[in-house]
């Protein structure tokens, strides 16, 4: 039950992206059409898992034994960047299909706050491993939804006669404002 | 280029937040109260000076291929002895910003400045670019915090500004305000700049 209420916890109710602002910057960047939308939803969904995971054990395994919790930072961020760029590669090699999928996203994810964020929040909420990976499945799900909603809406406003100082980024935030008061709605859920 | 010049760049031409729109996240996420946006601006400000700095000195010896791990690994280590700091010396602020202190490492700023400047630029002028660009940071947080605050909590620093009948809106400090303001605002920087620029045409 534990399981299930983190799963909808971290998709609806604190929704990364829309309740507590992580990974704004691709949220903005490519939500301009729902099929890149897609294709980097699914390859935050599969790099924050994986990471989550490697993460969790060099946590548990390396860093803990030895008292270096303080090189948290440090040691997360050049793992997530060399897991990103092994990803990468391994696809390229196994499947050529997924790679002209997920390729030109993968790059751009070592610098999505979301990874970084979804690794040391499981670390800090203390989750075991089952936990971290619902966790982690939770929170980039929530992130593709949102991102993949968004960029339907902006599709939309490609038509819409807005404001010419409003245009491009104004009009995504205040966009995005909105979705979020939406998600507050979900609140009562968990 | 002269230091005054690359100095206000960063405030104001250039300013990250109004102009480059880069290290949103920490931005909508942190400014519910003016105190939080001076302590995140002033921490990205102290990273991006120093690692601007050893990035400069450092510029000549570092292969080109395999620049991006060096640089994260000393923005890292910067990140990592400002969170410790924050934590010794003020634990209030230190729950406060919580998560987005580490977060600074993945802040799009500090690397853009690090890719597009100190790794071209002698040591002198990277420190200048990063103090200009911190506190350009600096500035549009605390513009955020204020207005948030204000209008979300009637108060400034803490400081009770709003008469006691005020019904704070607190859309404001929620998520969603956040958004909006920054859409509001950006909106409006975008029509005083277009103003200004074609008002400067028909005089020409």
């Amino acid at each position: 039950m534990k399981l299930f209420t983190i799963l909808i916890s971290t998709i609806f109710v604190n929704n990364y992206v829309l309740a507590r602002f992580l990974g704004i910057c691709p949220f903005l960047g490519v939500s301009k059409k729902t099929e890149t939308a897609t294709g980097m939803g699914i390859a935050v969904v599969f790099v924050v898992t994986l990471a989550s995971i490697l993460t969790y054990f060099i946590q548990k395994g390396i860093l803990d034994p030895l008292g270096l919790g303080y090189l948290q930072t440090i040691v997360f961020i050049l793992v997530i960047a060399a897991l990103v760029q092994f990803v990468e590669m391994v696809i390229k090699k196994t499947s050529p299909t997924l790679y002209n999928a997920l390729g030109v996203y993968l790059p751009l994810i070592t610098t999505n706050c979301v990874v970084l964020g979804v690794a040391i929040l499981n670390i800090q909420e203390g989750y075991n491993l089952i936990e971290t990976i619902v966790n982690s499945i939770g929170a980039s799900v929530g992130f593709a939804l949102a991102l993949i909603l968004m960029a339907g809406v902006r599709e939309k406003q490609e038509l819409c006669d807005i404001p010419k100082s409003l245009q491009g980024f104004p009009i995504a935030l205040i966009t995005a404002g909105l979705m979020s008061i939406a998600f507050l709605g979900f609140k009562g859920l968990v | 280029m002269k230091l005054s010049t690359i100095f206000k760049n960063g405030v104001i031409k250039e300013n990250p937040i109004f102009v480059q729109l880069i290290g949103m996240c920490a931005t909508l996420a942190i400014t519910t109260s003016a105190i939080n946006g001076v302590a995140m601006g002033l921490s990205v400000t102290v990273v991006l000076i120093g690692s601007n700095l050893v990035i400069s000195l450092l510029r000549n010896f570092i292969p080109d291929k395999i620049r991006i791990p060096i640089f994260v690994v000393i923005i890292a280590t910067f990140v990592t002895i400002i969170d410790m700091l924050i934590k010794a010396f003020s634990p209030a602020l230190y729950s406060a910003l919580g998560l987005f202190i580490p977060l600074i490492v993945v802040n799009c700023i500090i690397f853009a400045r690090a890719e597009s400047f100190a790794s071209k630029n002698g040591p002198i002028a990277s420190i200048v670019d990063g103090l200009g660009m911190g506190l350009g940071y600096t500035i549009a947080l605390v513009t955020l915090g204020i207005i948030r605050e204000l209008l979300g909590a009637g108060t400034i620093f803490g400081h009770q500004i709003m008469s006691a009948s005020y019904q704070p809106a607190l859309i404001m400090i929620m998520p969603p305000g956040a958004f909006i303001l920054l859409g509001a605002l950006i909106g409006i920087f975008n029509k005083v700049r277009s103003k200004k620029a074609s008002s400067s045409k028909t005089e020409a």
